[in-house]
């Protein structure tokens, strides 16, 4: 079935590549034809995405997917998911497959560039955390020389794996599960000592996998920037402006106080800033090829970023703000001005 | 040839019309359009995707495997680290590949012909029960079986701490099996030089035996000299090169079993699951080829009064070998094909490399293109062994 999957990608990837002839816009122009955004997922990563008991995916990552949708198409259940491993997802993206990728991926120079991505935005600061079982007795990675420690191939976190035990001069025994799910089974089944991707998903691996999360820790150590967003496929600027400011104005609108209960009521705000965002003075909406109503629309469906953070990530995860809190607040997230 | 001459001969037949209604020339049309046609497709295939990867930004081209790759790889038949470059990945890849599936072959080959024979038994529990053997590996895809025996490695043996020791040295974990070897000496390479040189002598010692056979009807015990040469010499060279005693012993330091050599679960995994897959089909492959030869040639054996073990290896294999090689050789390529689905219980073989470099370069289409043609060329060597070999084995009229 991997296999059999991976072919299909890569053959997929061939054929859609090559028949795919395109123009500028195509991308635009394909999801409103066919009236929904295909979104690329993962196959499970509860907080980011999942899809819940009655068969819905819900995460922060979902969320960016349902308020393209909302702005683009009026409506947030446009969406279908395609869930996809690390490895197979930006296939699945140059290929056209998907419209967008919002799979907790780590922006990097390479991929913006020699994978022919543009990412639109960062919707979750992250770094590279380690989990062992409190029964190992560590405290610190740094006494994890010897270690064998499970990762997902085609990850940064692979790449900083080695890295960080090769600038400590330790060594570790990698063993590369490409599925999230064969992969925690193993570390819960001790086939590896460590666990190792971003901190938020071993929170997520941790609170929802493990037999019992109290026999498990996350070590103190942070060793890498993972700064996690959305990316859609070069060559549809248009595309790409839509997915970067549909995520900005779920920020803007929390920045501003406008959330999906009171959203109604700050149309009447004489916040000039409110009333750009929400289209009451009009402008924003035609500069990106939308109605006026785009994020109105987004706010009212999915919420702001703090509402889809703490429904999401604090909820499911117990996961606090911290980097992610708004840079009035302390953190990392800051909104460009909608103007 | 016939049909062109029906055509009346003469300058006005030379019209155009009495060449569309010529065959051979309608025949000489229709392949260049078909050729044409072929050229065609892959030009529009190639150029459009050499537009669309452009249009997208996407890096083409080979120049990525002489890039750092740095990502580690858990085992190795050559020296690697993050540091090595990508095409060094992939032949770590490859030879990963090569070894469980030559492994695989040899595995798969001798379980295959044990349950082969064994269904053919006059005992009754033997052959009902290589019948389940065979009925029950063959029927269930062999993704399952390797999610199987991956599952059964981890769940089934102790954490390093409490390993299972077998022998002294030897140790079996959830991380796999760890036995004792030998550190390097150059007593081991005077060896490995003496074993060759044994082989070669018994090659001829067989040849000797045969043309003595032959010529005077004598038998001589090949297989027991030759043994008895073989570890006899090798031996001996242990000895001179000075005896060398010191193992590396594996032992438990920090989380890990450190030093000896260490099989990995997913080796096993894969290997176990493969052979027993593919070794259903050899048993019926097997069982097939001896039941090709006519009964008749056990009567005749018996009738010269030969035991019906010897009459199986000396009559009855070498025949059926004829009917079974090519069939065979089928399986030998599956097995390599399947040793593909290695990936999915992180073994690192060609397609778990070629994958992570997928990813991390996003050179989708080269590195398909990569392991493609490298278990092309594979799937190649290996019908051509066998092709060889069943030439070889074939009836050699005297």
């Amino acid at each position: 079935m991997k296999m059999k999957t991976i072919l299909a990608a890569g053959a997929m990837s061939v054929a859609a590549i090559a028949a795919n002839n395109a123009h500028a816009g195509a991308a635009l122009d394909g999801i409103k034809a066919k009236g929904f955004v295909q979104c690329g997922v993962n196959t499970g990563l509860p907080g980011f995405s999942a899809a819940n008991a009655e068969g819905k995916w819900e995460g922060i990552d979902v969320d960016i997917c349902r308020a393209i949708a909302a702005a683009l198409l009026g409506d947030s259940n446009k969406v279908q998911y395609t869930p996809l491993t690390a490895a197979q997802r930006f296939t699945a993206l140059q290929s056209g497959e998907i419209d967008i990728l919002s799979r907790n991926t780590t922006w990097t120079l390479t991929r913006d560039t020699s994978l022919g991505l543009t990412f639109t935005g960062v919707n979750y600061y992250d770094g590279q955390g380690f989990l062992v079982p409190t029964a190992l007795g560590v405290s610190s990675a740094e006494e994890l020389d010897g270690a064998t420690v499970c990762v997902e191939p085609g990850t940064t976190t692979e790449l900083n794996l080695a890295d960080y035990f090769r600038a400590k001069g330790m060594s570790f025994q990698p063993v590369v599960i490409e599925n999230i799910n064969e992969a925690t089974a193993a570390f819960f089944s001790g086939r590896c000592d460590v666990y190792t991707t971003d901190a938020s998903g071993l929170a997520s691996i941790r609170s929802t996998m493990a037999p019992n999360p109290d026999d498990y820790a996350i070590l103190p150590e942070i060793i890498s920037k993972e700064p996690l967003g959305p990316a859609v496929a070069q060559g549809d600027e248009q595309w790409a402006d839509i997915a970067r400011w549909a995520q900005i104005a779920m920020l803007e609108a929390e920045e501003y106080g406008v959330t999906s209960a009171n959203v109604d009521e700050m149309k009447g705000s004489d916040n000039p800033g409110i009333q750009r965002l929400l289209g009451v003075s009009p402008g924003m909406g035609e500069a990106l090829g939308l109605d006026e109503e785009w994020a109105y629309r987004i706010i009212k469906e999915v919420g702001n970023y703090g509402e889809s953070y703490e429904k999401n990530v604090t909820a499911k995860l117990g996961l606090e703000r911290g980097l992610n809190a708004l840079w009035t607040e302390g953190g990392l997230q800051y909104a460009m001005p909608v103007r | 040839m016939s049909r062109s001459q029906n055509s009346p001969g003469g300058v006005r037949s030379k019209s155009l019309a009495s060449y569309l209604n010529d065959e051979n020339v309608r025949a000489i049309i229709y392949q260049i359009i078909v050729i044409g046609l072929v050229i065609l497709a892959g030009w529009y295939l190639i150029s459009n995707t050499l537009e669309n990867l452009e249009r997208q930004n996407i890096s083409t081209g080979y120049g990525f495997l002489d890039r750092e790759a740095s990502f580690e790889i858990s085992e190795s038949m050559i020296e690697y680290s993050a540091q090595s470059s990508y095409s060094q990945a992939l032949i770590v890849g490859l030879l990963n590949t090569v070894k469980v599936s030559l492994m695989g072959i040899i595995l798969c080959t001798i379980l295959g012909t044990i349950f082969g024979i064994a269904r053919l038994s006059s005992n009754w529990i033997v052959r009902k029960l290589a019948t389940v053997y065979i009925e029950f590996f063959r029927n269930i895809p062999v993704l399952l079986q390797l999610f199987f025996w991956y599952a059964l490695i981890p769940n089934a043996f102790p954490h390093p701490r409490d390993a299972i020791e077998l022998l002294p040295g030897v140790l079996l974990t959830n991380r796999g099996l760890y036995t004792p070897v030998p550190v390097a000496h150059h007593a081991f390479e005077i060896m490995g030089i003496v074993a060759i040189l044994a082989i070669i002598g018994i090659i001829f010692l067989k040849r000797w035996a045969k043309k003595r056979q032959d010529a005077t009807g004598q038998p001589f015990p090949v297989a027991l000299v030759g043994t008895a040469v073989f570890f006899g010499s090798v031996f001996i060279a242990y000895l001179a090169g000075g005896a060398p005693t010191v193992l590396d012993v594996p032992e438990l330091r920090g989380f890990n079993i450190q030093g000896g050599n260490n099989v990995s679960p997913e080796f096993l995994a894969v290997l176990i699951g493969l052979s027993v897959y593919t070794s259903a089909y050899v048993a019926e492959v097997v069982r097939s080829g001896i039941q090709a030869v006519p009964h008749g040639q056990w009567e005749a054996a018996d009738s010269l009064g030969l035991k019906r073990s010897v009459a199986l290896r000396k009559i009855i294999l070498p025949q059926s070998m004829r009917v079974a090689i090519p069939p065979l050789t089928n399986q030998y390529l599956n097995l390599t094909k399947n040793s593909s689905l290695a990936v999915a219980v992180g073994y690192p073989d060609l397609v778990s490399i070629s994958n992570t470099t997928m990813n991390q370069t996003g050179q989708a289409i080269e590195a398909i293109s990569i392991f493609m043609s490298i278990y092309l060329g594979l799937s190649l060597i290996t019908s051509l062994f066998m092709n060889w070999f069943n030439k070889k084995m074939a009836l050699v009229e005297r």
